[in-house]
């Protein structure tokens, strides 16, 4: 029998890098600083989640302009949406474990 | 301990992201409650001048084609009726603003977010359809129309908000959609309708949504 615990994802042992995963998938996309009001973390906090998850090409980001101020978004990409469902399969799992 | 709540704390967390992110859940049942409150205010007011009226003229005459034609009178009231439901509407949308606006700053969502707008445009397309038709009523005469139409366009209005909101208020619209249907054959009765639709229903909803949501949070 396999431990579902194996199948957690390490990336998403932090709250924020969950949250941040969480609040992707039920919007097409989502700018910087709406993602940080939510998820109440600072710019380099949010800077640096946003950064391992692109890195594990999670999220893609879109770097436009709103007149001269940047304006950033992210979207989840189909790694992101699975990786994240395989995730919460695993949780799904541990809980009906314990019980 | 902690290593076997992790998972559901996790699954707790997701669930709490994705809803804040996606839907405006800043909505007070108190809210609901004042909303209530002044609609059934209004709807007294209403029914003290209607029957004031009654007692000193008949409302209606019959012209010589047998056709039911309005006394001159009648348009007063009329336009007394217009400016109750005006100050109605303006009393209930103000105290059900500021009950909302305190609850968006005790869970720190902002009021004017990217749910936010997403609700009051889902909310106000439908009402504004609804509103016009309405008018339009009023013109050709179609009194009795407008306490179940108003009904049922604001239900309609509820049951799109649902997805961008708290769920449960897609009931609240249910129940005002059947009621105005129930009216269209009870003509005669608009203004009780009136009073239990946009009355009772949302002091009731108010009630359960504040003790589902709202008290909950308040003992923590």
């Amino acid at each position: 029998m396999n431990n579902p615990i194996e199948n957690l994802n390490k990336i998403f042992d932090s709250r924020v890098r969950l949250g941040i995963m969480s609040t992707l998938m039920v919007n097409d996309e989502i700018n910087f600083n709406d993602l940080k009001q939510l998820i109440d973390v600072t710019d380099g906090n949010l800077a640096s989640h946003m950064k391992s998850l692109e890195d594990s090409s999670y999220v893609k980001v879109n770097k436009g302009f709103i007149g001269r101020k940047t304006n950033t978004t992210y979207a989840v990409t189909k790694a992101g949406q699975k990786a994240f469902q395989q995730h919460v399969a695993a949780l799904e799992q541990m809980i009906k474990n314990i019980k | 301990m902690d290593y076997q709540n992790q998972p559901l704390e996790d699954i707790r967390h997701i669930k709490n992201m994705m809803e804040r992110s996606s839907r405006f859940i800043s909505l007070s049942g108190l809210s609901g409650i004042s909303a209530g409150l002044c609609a059934l205010a209004g709807a007294w007011l209403a029914h003290s001048k209607i029957s004031l009226y009654n007692f000193e003229h008949s409302t209606l005459f019959n012209d010589d084609r047998g056709t039911y034609v309005f006394k001159d009178g009648v348009y007063l009231l009329i336009n007394q009726l217009l400016l109750i439901a005006a100050l109605t509407f303006t009393a209930a949308f103000v105290t059900s603003f500021v009950f909302t606006y305190l609850r968006s700053k005790k869970t720190g969502i902002p009021l004017w977010g990217k749910a936010s707008i997403r609700l009051f445009w889902n909310t106000v397309i439908p009402l504004v359809a609804g509103g016009v038709f309405l008018l339009k009523c009023l013109q050709l005469g179609g009194y009795e129309l407008i306490a179940p139409g108003s009904l049922i366009f604001y239900g309609l209005a509820l049951i799109n908000a649902s997805k961008y909101t708290l769920g449960e208020i897609r009931y609240l619209g249910y129940c005002q959609v059947i009621l105005g249907i129930i009216n269209l054959w009870m003509t005669g009765y608009g203004l009780y309708f009136w009073a239990a639709g946009f009355g009772l229903l949302h002091i009731i909803y108010g009630i359960l949504m504040w003790v589902k949501y709202e008290r909950v949070i308040n003992n923590e």
